[in-house]
């Protein structure tokens, strides 16, 4: 609820003018029925046609000022909606922007843009809506009952026992299905991912022959969603006849005390149409009010989940930028972990335990090991996206919590396992990390990461547009654009998470010989599953498990490293049987 | 407006489909009149009884009390029927709903895999799901509303006209007017609705990347330049929001506006026709509570039809699905037991669209209990093969036969028992581990699962769950990973292992010192049974009886790969350029 106040109140006057203008139009609106009386009493009664023909154009006129005082309204709640969304969004994105790796984990990425996109846009129709009808609905219902009240007290009385009753009725019935339609929509929900996974599925289905199985479980969960379907149908079908009835009696309760009233001489005929008249419009305006707080109750649980999303604050501090007393010493190694543990926030087992190692400047580090062994959870350490549970990781001889964020970002260039770009162009993306790179700096940025050969290839080279997901490079294109995009920041280390997965042998390998050979001052740090892409590395680091199992480099590996041995003949028996192959 | 030939047919198909509740539809149009008929009949009563109300000393209270119970009547009738018609209704509208969508789910089980491959996913199942429903939804719905909406205004017309035929015709001249104001305003805005649609478009696209991909955003230190980007199309949005909301507000008050005119009108005219004589007040008001709900059912039947358009076609789109020609079934299929392995394909042709031809003349005998190995470039026809193998896909010519039956002549589902298939698409149903390792045998006993996971090696990693076998593993096997799914896919064939096997690519996402595991395991599986290896690692092919080497669509090597090798042929490049370093 804080929210929408707070968002509010940076539009105060459009927030407040525009139910204004609306309860205005609705206390035109609620005279119409005296207007309409005067006709019928005095005009009719006393046969006067002037009196007709004016209040005919009264009525024109009211009608004009309502139309004005509408559309002022409507300008000022669409134009006030919009602004709350416009400046939610920015402060949402903005924040977002702030949050760290351990954070996006917790919320995810797909809870955070459902939460930019369809909470914001439900949460600023809410309030278009509620700034258009929180005055207008309550003010004609209670103002026909009021208006009511001072035409006769007696049948005024009519109005305050039907009013709860009708209430009660609408509220009730919208209550009890709101709830009813969410599980319908959640056993739609089954209904579509059964659906779905049948079809992924259709090859396994078919191979283990249980097609009828699987109809059978759909036609069961299809049945229950009729059931609960039809189960919301019957209340809500009670809605309007309910209503109607109470609405329809008491006008002919109020045709019967009026019909008194009329004969004892405290009120003329045209007195019980007007009655007649304020019954009618009460039903309207209280089904509007009902749908105002379905809306609103959404709006205000988008709300609740946009303000959790602004109340997480990220779990790193970083000193400020701009911080002069950063002097790395010049013989510090590139990387040094001290007895480093790290686990993922809110589960028990540690991803990587006590790894202590140091690489020096220009140094090529290895890291290998099975799936799920903690290569990608030990370098993303590095350019602290994550914060070590126990130990110290130094980057040139300084706490990378001493860095401020830029800088340590800008001296680590990563190119993660998914090859991710923007839709944009390729230089657009190449410059991601640098956005004053000239176009002879991402040329050759491509060049060692093999890839100014298929890029001047393509139409506009690098100006050609990447469509969103990068859909028009092949999975190998992409990997190496990745890799020219980390070389276009010139940082200091580079991390290569299994980023040549895609790429094969003899691409794999020229990376390797040109960023040997072109980028001598940089320390690279190569992850891979496969020994041939890291072993010709400096040192290697064999993880097993998150723990480490072996550290030197390839050959004394070879001898000492049970793990290393294993991993690298299952890989490499091609190489067992070109020996055999050469011995014969 | 001409209706579509296409439409034409579809809007008989669903009657059909309707027709199955003719009796419950007749009624609820008779309901739909009689409620249509007292609901307007009751203003006529209210105004009978101000008229039995005139002034001071005389008010007729015995009229006015028979005139009461006569609405009591009606209102009773209305409220009834009202209830019954939607009770009616959503009977009819869900149990159609129900039933299509399991003709069209069944459907797709015996629809030819090249139909479920050619589709976007997405796309056939809003058709299995959404379409369904707007189909059901917009038909029904917008048939009674239709149904309702004419017989209203007809009704109202002629109560109309028995009451007043001059103040009839003017309603009926002013009454559109306000349709044309509401028309006006709703093409004008549709433009200002498109421009919003695409800046929305835009931010959805943006945040998709900067915020579904914030971890790189924040790796390259990118924050500001997003941030700038995100403001620029934001305050577009703002713009196009506003005036698209904007204008289309205006469509009620202007209706509205319009609205009191006919009102003030009738008004107007009807006083004036009192003080003529001929005319009463009670008319009067009951002429001005008609003039206040005339408008509403034209309204009404103009988005109804729109409705009604889109709901035939979603119809149309349903019964594409549901007109799919299925998989052949003929009556005299043979069954396929206890199969040998012996495989033959004799002059193989095969192609999956028709005029680029893929497999051509493939020749391949395979003995009881080999194992082969099929090797070859992304896109020669492997997993094709295994497509014929399996009858995913019968061949445009010649002949594939196990133990000597031509595979067109046996029943499909025990041909594809007779194998058990693990390929590189990992697909888990949403269900517990035990249940999805059991799928193929939903009643194996706990000991014999547990047995397969060992034997897969998906055991000890299953046991570290929280809920071990019992563990739920969510839409499409979230919580696993890509490994994970793989072991659990080759301990489902384990555990109930047919006569012969396919494993494409199977442990292509497990590392290589588990790979050489669960090979072992395989290995002594293996031993009699006739398998089909496709595969990139040479361990695997190399043990292998007979090296298939595809290309193009055809075998262009077959032997040991000591054969091969010896061979020189592409086979021995391959291994060059792939495995030897």
């Amino acid at each position: 609820m804080k929210i929408f106040t707070r968002y509010l109140k940076q539009d105060r006057a459009r927030a407040i003018l525009a139910p204004l203008f609306k309860m205005l139009e609705a206390a035109f609106e609620l005279l119409i029925p005296l207007v309409m009386a005067g006709i019928i009493n005095r005009g009719i009664g006393g046969g006067d046609r002037g009196y007709i023909l004016r209040m005919g154009l009264l009525m024109i006129a009211l009608g004009l000022i309502g139309l004005t005082c509408s559309v002022t309204a409507q300008f000022f709640s669409a134009k006030c909606a919009m602004r709350f969304g416009a400046n939610l969004r920015r402060d949402l994105f903005s924040h977002i922007e702030t949050l760290s790796y351990t954070e996006i984990d917790r919320l995810g990425s797909a809870t955070l843009i459902t939460r930019m996109t369809g909470d914001v846009n439900q949460m600023q129709t809410g309030v278009n809506l509620f700034l258009r009808l929180f005055m207008r609905s309550p003010f004609i219902v209670l103002g026909a009952t009021f208006m009511a009240w001072q035409v006769d007290h007696r049948a005024g009385r009519v109005f305050l026992i039907a009013l709860p009753i009708l209430t009660v009725i609408v509220f009730t019935i919208m209550f009890v299905s709101i709830p009813l339609y969410k599980d319908v929509q959640g056993h739609t929900d089954r209904v579509l991912q059964k659906t779905r996974e049948n079809l992924a599925g259709s090859r396994v289905i078919r191979a283990f022959g249980q097609e009828e199985r699987e109809k059978e479980e759909f036609a069961r969960e299809t049945e229950v969603l009729t059931k609960r379907q039809l189960f919301v149908g019957r209340i809500t079908s009670l809605l309007n006849p309910m209503t109607y009835v109470v609405i329809n009696l008491s006008i002919a309760v109020i045709i019967w005390v009026g019909g008194k009233q009329v004969d004892l001489g405290i009120l003329k005929q045209g007195e019980v149409y007007a009655l007649v008249n304020y019954m009618s419009q009460i039903l309207v305006e209280l089904v509007k009010l009902a749908n105002l707080i379905i809306t609103e109750t959404k709006a205000i649980a988008c709300g609740k989940r946009v303000a959790d999303v602004l109340s997480v604050t990220s779990s790193q501090q970083f000193p400020d930028e701009e911080r002069g007393d950063l002097t790395p010493s010049d013989d510090a190694p590139a990387i040094e972990f001290n007895h480093v543990t790290f686990s993922y926030s809110g589960s028990g087992a540690p991803a990587i335990e006590d790894v202590s190692f140091r690489v020096e400047r220009g140094e090529t580090l290895g890291i290998i090991g099975g799936t799920g062994s903690g290569k990608s959870t030990l370098v993303n350490l590095i350019p602290r996206f994550y914060d070590a549970t126990e130990g110290e990781i130094l980057v040139e001889g300084i706490p990378v919590a001493s860095y401020p964020k830029k800088k340590l970002r800008d001296m680590v260039g990563v190119v993660p396992q998914k090859a991710v770009l923007f839709a944009g162009s390729i230089a657009e993306n190449l410059r991601l990390g640098n956005s004053e790179a000239t176009d002879e700096e991402l040329r050759e940025a491509l060049s060692v990461a093999q890839s100014d050969g298929f890029v001047s290839e393509k139409e506009g080279g690098l100006s050609y547009h990447l469509v969103q997901g990068a859909k028009n490079l092949s999975g190998g294109q992409k990997q190496r654009l990745t890799i020219a995009r980390a070389l276009v920041k010139k940082p200091k280390i580079l991390i290569l998470d299994d980023s040549s997965s895609a790429l094969d042998y003899a691409t794999d390998a020229a990376l390797r010989v040109a960023l040997r050979e072109k980028l001598q001052d940089m320390t690279v740090v190569v992850v891979s599953q496969r020994t041939a892409s890291i072993m010709h590395a400096d040192k290697i680091l064999v993880l097993d498990d998150g723990s480490p199992v072996g550290f030197g480099d390839h050959a004394s590996l070879l001898s000492d490293c049970e793990v290393y041995r294993e991993i690298y003949a299952s890989q490499n028996q091609g190489e067992e049987v070109d020996a055999r192959e050469a011995g014969k | 407006m001409p209706v579509k030939q296409e439409s034409k047919a579809t809007l008989k198909r669903v009657l059909a489909y309707i027709g199955r509740h003719k009796a419950a539809v007749l009624f609820s149009m008779l309901l739909a009149l009689v409620s249509v008929a007292s609901t307007l009949y009751a203003p006529v009563l209210v105004g009978r009884a101000i008229d039995c109300i005139l002034s001071e000393g005389a008010v007729s209270f015995e009229r006015i009390r028979e005139i009461l119970v006569q609405m009591a009547v009606v209102i009773a009738i209305t409220a009834v029927s009202q209830l019954l018609m939607n009770l009616i209704n959503n009977k009819i509208t869900y149990t159609v709903v129900r039933d299509i969508r399991v003709d069209a789910f069944d459907h797709l089980l015996v629809l030819p895999l090249s139909y479920v491959d050619s589709r976007k996913q997405g796309d056939v199942v809003s058709r299995v799901v959404a379409d369904v429903e707007t189909f059901a939804d917009g038909l029904l719905m917008g048939f009674t509303q239709l149904f309702s909406g004419v017989v209203t205004i007809l009704v109202t017309l002629g109560f109309m006209l028995m009451i007043s035929v001059p103040i009839a015709l003017a309603v009926v001249v002013l009454t559109p007017v306000s349709l044309f104001v509401a028309s006006f305003i709703a093409r004008k805005t549709h433009r200002l609705f498109l421009a919003q649609a695409e800046s929305c478009g835009e931010m959805t696209a943006l945040v998709d990347e900067m915020v579904g991909e914030q971890k790189l955003v924040s790796a390259f230190s990118y924050e500001d330049r997003a941030k700038e980007r995100f403001e620029a199309v934001n305050k577009t949005l703002e713009k196009d929001s506003m005036s698209a909301t904007f204008y289309s507000s205006l469509v009620n008050p202007s209706t509205r506006f319009v609205n009191s005119l006919v009102y003030t009108t009738v008004a107007v005219i009807g006083a004036l026709s009192v003080l003529g004589g001929g005319f009463t007040v009670g008319s009067l008001t009951a002429f001005c509570s008609y003039a206040n709900q005339y408008t509403k059912p034209f309204n009404e039947i103009s988005a109804v039809i729109t409705e009604l358009q889109n709901a035939i076609a979603c119809a149309g789109r349903v019964f594409e699905l549901i007109d799919e020609k299925p998989e052949e079934v003929r009556p005299d299929e043979k069954t396929l037991e206890d199969a040998q392995g012996e495989i033959t394909f004799t002059d193989v042709d095969f192609s999956y669209v028709p005029d680029k031809e893929l497999i051509k003349g493939l020749q391949l005998s395979v003995k009881p209990g080999m194992r082969v190995a099929i090797v070859g470039p992304t896109g020669s026809g492997k997993s094709t093969l295994i497509n014929l193998l399996m009858r995913f896909y019968d061949p445009n010519a010649g002949s594939i036969t196990v133990d000597g039956t031509d595979t067109t002549d046996l029943n499909r589902t025990s041909l594809r028992k007779s194998f058990g298939m693990v390929l590189q698409e990992t697909w888990l149903k949403s269900g517990t581990i035990r249940e999805n390792i059991a799928y193929g045998n939903p009643n194996a006993p706990d000991e014999e699962i547990r047995r397969a996971a060992k034997m897969s090696h998906a055991d000890s990693f299953i046991r570290r769950l929280e809920h071990g076998y019992d563990t739920e593993i969510g839409d499409e096997g979230g919580l696993l990973s890509q490994g994970q799914k793989q072991l659990l896919c080759i301990t489902r064939v384990m555990l109930d292992l047919p006569p012969m096997l396919i494993l494409d690519e199977a442990t292509s996402s497990i590392d290589t010192r588990t790979e050489i595991r669960i090979q072992r395991a395989f290995h002594k599986m293996m031993q009699g049974r006739t398998s089909f290896i496709v595969a990139h690692r040479l361990s695997t092919i190399r043990e292998a009886d007979i090296i298939l080497v595809m290309k193009d669509g055809s075998i262009i090597e077959q032997g040991s790969h000591d054969e091969l090798i010896e061979k020189q042929g592409f086979y021995a490049d391959l291994f060059a350029s792939q495995w030897k370093h």
